[in-house]
């Protein structure tokens, strides 16, 4: 591909991505406007949850992909500098996946897929809608199968030599993908297309729920592996420092790889079908997870703190002070870590195979994923964008200082969001409700946070299309810059990269580490509702 | 490709890579934030171990199954035989259907500050059980009966709500619990024996 086609082709994505973005951002708004219920003009379950269908499928399915997929194959081909292998399979998976957003896209807003993004049957959706999501993953699988060859040619054609930290990461993403969508797969393609198409008349609700668990926590790591390149690989550059520890990083992504698949269950807690032992074990291996992330927590704060002391920060923390705070990039990673560590705290109570029964399905859950996904995740991707713009487009952005406004106007939006959405929660209002009508005092203590959500939202809406504004200004009348500058640099390591053990330099062996935790933790669980008797459920409207 | 070859191609690579294949470069801070993390994760683990062994508290999760399209047929989900039941030693056990949309019977009155059982199936599709501000919760997946007991510690009317969407009606969904005091529902008990 010439790079003027590659530069098409990366765009492509992140156009998808963002376009869908904004539109779920106005739906976003929309639903904290109607759930508050107080314009009475908007009140309608129907349109309620059409749209909270969508918000949640675009917002964690097609931001999320075409994000992740225009970042990939920028990362493979600028830190392997090789050119896309195979051009053409590459649009066909972009080709597909559009086409599956497409069609779903059109069942949801014709409200016949008011069924949420986790799907959950025995409520029905059209066929359509199942059949679309699943092109959708299918075409990410075109991309998947790219990176992991490109990651096997590199080797072969520098053989000994350690394939560079952001394609590693990349590829571990890669994989931990094809692994994590084989369980929604599996509940779309043998049980819900089946089911909704009248071959089959029941479903296992007990099964698809255990199938759809598989993907729903490792699915979290797919969304934020790219953020934790940009972190690693970004931040310390643009910080003016370097990757403090090159090493540890390497590991800290297979962990996420390895420990981040096996432990679904903690979806299930509140869940009648599977026991108590398999859900504690998943509830260990969910703590074990952190460990990845506290080690990133450490390596990247460290190497900014090294850039801060270089640039003359002094004491504790006069290090903070000199930091760029006026980059976008480290600016975002700084926002980023205040709202992962907020997060990480609810995360633990998530977890915590007791103490999930205070928050299962309140209103806490939502607050607790828009602060770390639409949060941390998102503000890492809007600081990818902004990087690589110039590399794409050939433009510089228009502004220095808008994108400072737009990322902290989004955090700023996200905290007044999502504080009381989490407080909300603790006062015992449940997630997915479209009005509150429940004959008891107890709601009446609800309407100050609903209000502050409604603030918090239209803080967002704004940094949103502040954001899309911003991209599309530059790229069309954005100076002109030379390929040169518009470079992509990744962090150079703080200790000189030395030749990597095979473990940390490939991933067969960690396959089949997987391989044997997801026969250890998912075998038995789904093999039991084969070997008991067991009553499906037939489709039901909603 | 050898060593060699590669101190050929890379001389400043060479001295990085001579022997030093292998050998990670891990900070001795970094080191000593590991054992605080895997620590942290050590406290977590444990407390969850510890109130799940020690303590007895447990998730839901009997893998009991049903069949939801034919609950009335069910001894125990048969319409009469729903709702709270004082059992001969004295435990308290209450029956409940899901079914868009409520759980059903409408309205109970239970005892606080003693072990209360839960038995719940679902009539249609998949529904979540919450009562605000205690731990009374659980998922009520069709096909599967939910088994939770729990202790209400104060006296006073709750919603006890639907808390997993279930279709255009799911806000409405709900039902009323009454708990009252201990030594109002052992009174009230004796009056009804007398009668
Ligand atoms: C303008 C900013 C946003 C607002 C005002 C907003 C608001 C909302 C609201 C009110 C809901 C419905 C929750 C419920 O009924 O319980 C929702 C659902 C959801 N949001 Fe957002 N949101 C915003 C941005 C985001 C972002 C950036 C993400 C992630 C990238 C995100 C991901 C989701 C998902 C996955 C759901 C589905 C939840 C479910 O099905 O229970 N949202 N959002
Ligand atoms: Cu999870
Ligand atoms: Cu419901």
């Amino acid at each position: 591909m010439a790079d003027k086609d590659f530069r098409v082709f990366v765009l492509s994505h992140f156009w998808l991505a963002f376009g869908a973005f904004g539109l779920a951002c106005v739906m976003g708004f929309y639903q904290v406007l109607e759930r508050s219920g107080f314009i009475e003009a908007i009140q309608s379950p129907q349109v309620y949850f059409a749209s909270v269908s969508t918000h949640g499928v675009l917002m964690g399915f097609v931001l999320t992909t075409f994000f992740i997929m225009g970042f990939g194959y920028l990362v493979a081909t600028t830190s392997l500098k090789m050119p896309i292998w195979n051009p053409k399979l590459a649009w066909a998976g972009f080709g597909i996946a559009v086409f599956g957003t497409v069609m779903a896209a059109i069942q949801l807003l014709l409200g016949k897929a008011s069924v949420l993004y986790t799907f959950y049957p025995p409520v029905q959706a059209s066929v359509f809608f199942y059949l679309g999501a699943t092109l959708l993953v299918v075409g990410s699988w075109f991309w998947a199968a790219i990176m992991v060859v490109m990651f096997v040619q590199w080797k072969k054609a520098h053989p000994g030599e350690t394939v560079p930290l952001p394609m590693f990461a990349n590829t571990a993403n890669a994989m931990l993908w094809l692994w994590t969508s084989a369980g929604v797969a599996m509940e779309v393609v043998f049980q819900l297309v089946p089911w909704t198409l009248g071959w089959i008349d029941t479903v296992d609700v007990g099964l698809a729920r255990t199938l759809f668990s598989w993907t729903l926590h490792p699915i979290v790591y797919f969304w934020l592996i790219p953020a934790y390149i940009a972190l690693y690989c970004l931040v310390p550059q643009a910080a003016g420092g370097k990757l403090f520890s090159h090493d540890l990083a390497r590991i800290a992504f297979i962990l996420l790889l390895v420990f981040g698949l096996p432990i679904g269950f903690h979806h299930l807690y509140m869940d009648p079908e599977q026991g108590k032992g398999f859900k504690m074990i998943h509830g260990i291996g969910t703590f074990l997870v952190a460990l990845p992330t506290l080690m990133t927590g450490f390596t990247v704060i460290a190497s900014l703190e090294k850039a801060g002391r270089d640039a003359g920060g002094q004491g504790l923390f006069g290090w903070i002070g000199t930091l760029r705070w006026s980059n976008p990039m480290v600016l975002s990673a700084i926002l980023a870590f205040l709202m992962l560590i907020a997060g990480g705290f609810g995360g633990i109570v998530n977890a915590s195979y007791a103490m999930n029964a205070m928050v299962h399905n309140t209103a806490w859950v939502p607050g607790h994923f828009h602060l770390i996904f639409g949060g941390t995740t998102v503000i890492m991707y809007f600081a990818v964008a902004y990087a690589v713009w110039p590399r794409l487009t050939g433009k510089a952005l228009i502004s220095g200082s808008l994108p400072l406004v737009q990322l902290w106007s989004w955090f700023i939006g996200m905290i007044i969001l999502s504080t009381p959405w989490h407080i909300l929660g603790l006062l015992g209002q449940p997630r997915r409700i479209s009005s509150v009508v429940y004959n008891s005092l107890l709601t009446l203590a609800w309407d100050p946070y609903e209000l502050a959500m409604i603030i918090g939202g239209a803080v967002l809406l704004g940094s949103a299309m502040l954001f899309l504004h911003i991209l599309a200004k530059s790229q069309k009348r954005g100076e002109p810059v030379t390929e040169q500058a518009a470079e992509i640099h990744y962090a150079e390591s703080e200790h000189p990269v030395v030749r990597m053990p095979a473990l940390l330099n490939g991933f067969g062996f960690w396959n089949l580490v997987i391989l044997a935790l997801m026969l250890a933790n998912f075998g038995y669980p789904i093999l039991q509702f084969f070997l008991i008797k067991t009553y499906g459920s037939t489709g039901w409207g909603y | 490709m050898s060593n060699d070859d590669n101190q050929h191609d890379f001389p400043d690579e060479a001295h990085a890579l001579k022997g030093s294949s292998d050998h990670l470069h891990i900070d001795p801070l970094e080191k000593k934030w590991i054992y605080v993390a895997l620590g942290l994760i050590g406290v977590f683990v444990a407390t969850i171990l510890y109130t799940a062994f020690a303590k007895h508290v447990h998730p839901p999760g009997e893998m009991e199954t049903i069949d939801s399209a034919r609950l009335h047929l069910s001894e125990e989900f048969a319409e009469d035989n729903l709702g709270v039941v004082t059992q001969a030693d004295g435990s308290v056990k209450v029956t409940l259907v899901a079914a868009r949309y409520g759980f059903y019977p409408r309205e109970i009155r239970i005892p606080a500050g003693q072990p209360i059982t839960f038995r719940i199936a679902s009539a249609d599709v998949l529904h979540g059980i919450h009562v605000p501000m205690t731990n009374m919760a659980t998922m009520v997946v069709p096909g599967y009966v939910s088994t939770v007991t729990t202790t209400f510690p104060k006296p006073g009317e709750y919603p006890m709500l639907c808390n997993e969407y279930c279709g255009m009606g799911h806000d409405h969904m709900w039902s009323k619990v009454t708990v009252v005091s201990r030594e109002s529902w052992q009174a009230g008990n004796t009056q009804t024996q007398g009668r």
